[in-house]
């Protein structure tokens, strides 16, 4: 159980830029080293750990955990995989707090902040196309954006909205499209 | 403060329910809640929490969330401990869904990921979260961030060319995001944005 703790906060501490980052990691850790489950396994928990909601990397580590010790596996995994995240920027925070009011601190973070804008920007781009975004379906991102961008909608209820489309879509209308 | 408290709770448990698509598409969800519909920051500090969560360990979602209780609870007037309070809470309710969905239909997933109801459901969500990554980008292109011709040109040409550079720096010559952030960071206190 301990093992699990240990592995999954090492595994939170030590990827920095996002859940796929950690997957090279937790191969190493998780098939080669600890032997929790076969590399066919982690592959297929991948594919359903990315099609599920919520965090990918979190979503793993509750897989293994509880293949590996049942819920109480699943518990222990979580926490480890949230637990250097916490800790870190709690830690930051709590420090930003005392300088937040400094002026160097204030140019750092306006000089960081188009820097951002520009890292969020990018993966537009990469999903576009690993969502396989073409010339029919390029109205279906649009809208959406603008929806959420000129009229206030909620991402939340975007996201729920073209998942029903999707399902409607997919069972009453493609076939009658192809048929007649 | 409990109203806030059961606020927090319910947003992140949504988002953390209905957050298809990875990071990237929980941003936009927790901004469209947290800066647009709640107000509890404002886009500016959402940057900086952005900021803060890529270039640290952990998965971005955990990250933001955690800063984002935080900040919500000290915005509003409470000391750093209820702040603390705050992060637990977001972080908690953020992961909830993740941990009931896969007690209950784990083994349902690996059976079914391949149904066709599944892939038409999908089929919907994908194109729409990149959408929602977009409208996240338009809606950080705001006076706050890059501020304006009109109130300070200096900051505002200095913010594009970051801004391209970060673009540029990441799409052509593959610079990592943590040295993109630091770069432009410390161009912001040399240059006196």
């Amino acid at each position: 159980m301990f093992e699990l703790l240990k592995t999954f906060f090492q595994i939170g501490l030590f990827t920095i830029g996002g859940g796929y980052a950690m997957i090279p990691l937790i191969e190493r850790k998780v098939v080669d080293e600890k032997r929790w489950v076969s590399e066919q396994e982690l592959l297929d928990l991948i594919a359903v750990a990315q099609s599920c909601p919520g965090i990918f990397a979190v979503n793993l580590s509750i897989f293994i955990g509880l293949k590996q010790r049942g819920k109480t596996g699943a518990l222990v995994s979580a926490i480890g995989t949230c637990l250097p995240s916490f800790l870190c920027i709690l830690a930051i925070a709590l420090v930003f707090q005392q300088f937040r009011e400094n002026v160097y601190v204030e140019h750092f973070f306006h000089g960081i902040r188009p820097a951002v804008v520009a890292l969020i920007a990018l993966p537009v781009f990469r999903m576009a196309k690993s969502a396989k975004i073409n010339r029919y379906n390029i109205w279906i991102p649009l809208v959406a954006a603008f929806l959420i961008w000129m009229l206030g909608v909620s991402p939340i209820f975007v996201v729920l909205a073209a998942g029903v489309s999707g399902y409607v879509y997919g069972k009453y209308l493609k076939d009658d499209f192809v048929n007649s | 403060m409990i109203l806030l408290l059961l606020q927090l709770f319910w947003t992140f448990f949504l988002i953390g329910l209905f957050g298809f698509g990875g990071g990237y598409a929980m941003l936009s969800m927790i901004q469209g809640e947290v800066v647009g519909h709640y107000h509890w920051m404002t886009m500016g500090q959402f940057t900086d929490i952005v900021a803060v969560s890529q270039s640290t360990p952990g998965p971005i979602g955990i990250n933001s969330a955690t800063y984002v209780g935080y900040t919500a609870l000290v915005n509003a007037g409470y000391s750093p401990a209820w702040g603390i309070m705050g992060s637990f809470l977001a972080t908690f309710a953020v992961v909830l869904p993740s941990f009931i969905l896969m007690l209950l239909i784990s083994k349902f997933l690996l059976k079914y990921r391949n149904h066709p109801s599944v892939e038409n459901v999908f089929s919907g969500l994908r194109p729409a979260v990149v959408g929602l990554l977009l409208a996240a980008a338009l809606l950080l292109m705001n006076r706050e961030n890059f501020s304006s011709l009109s109130e300070n040109p200096w900051r505002f040409c200095l913010s594009i060319f970051l801004f391209l550079f970060a673009f540029i720096g990441q799409k052509v010559y593959r610079l990592g995001p943590i040295l993109i952030i630091l770069l432009c960071g410390f161009a912001g206190i040399i240059l006196g944005l």
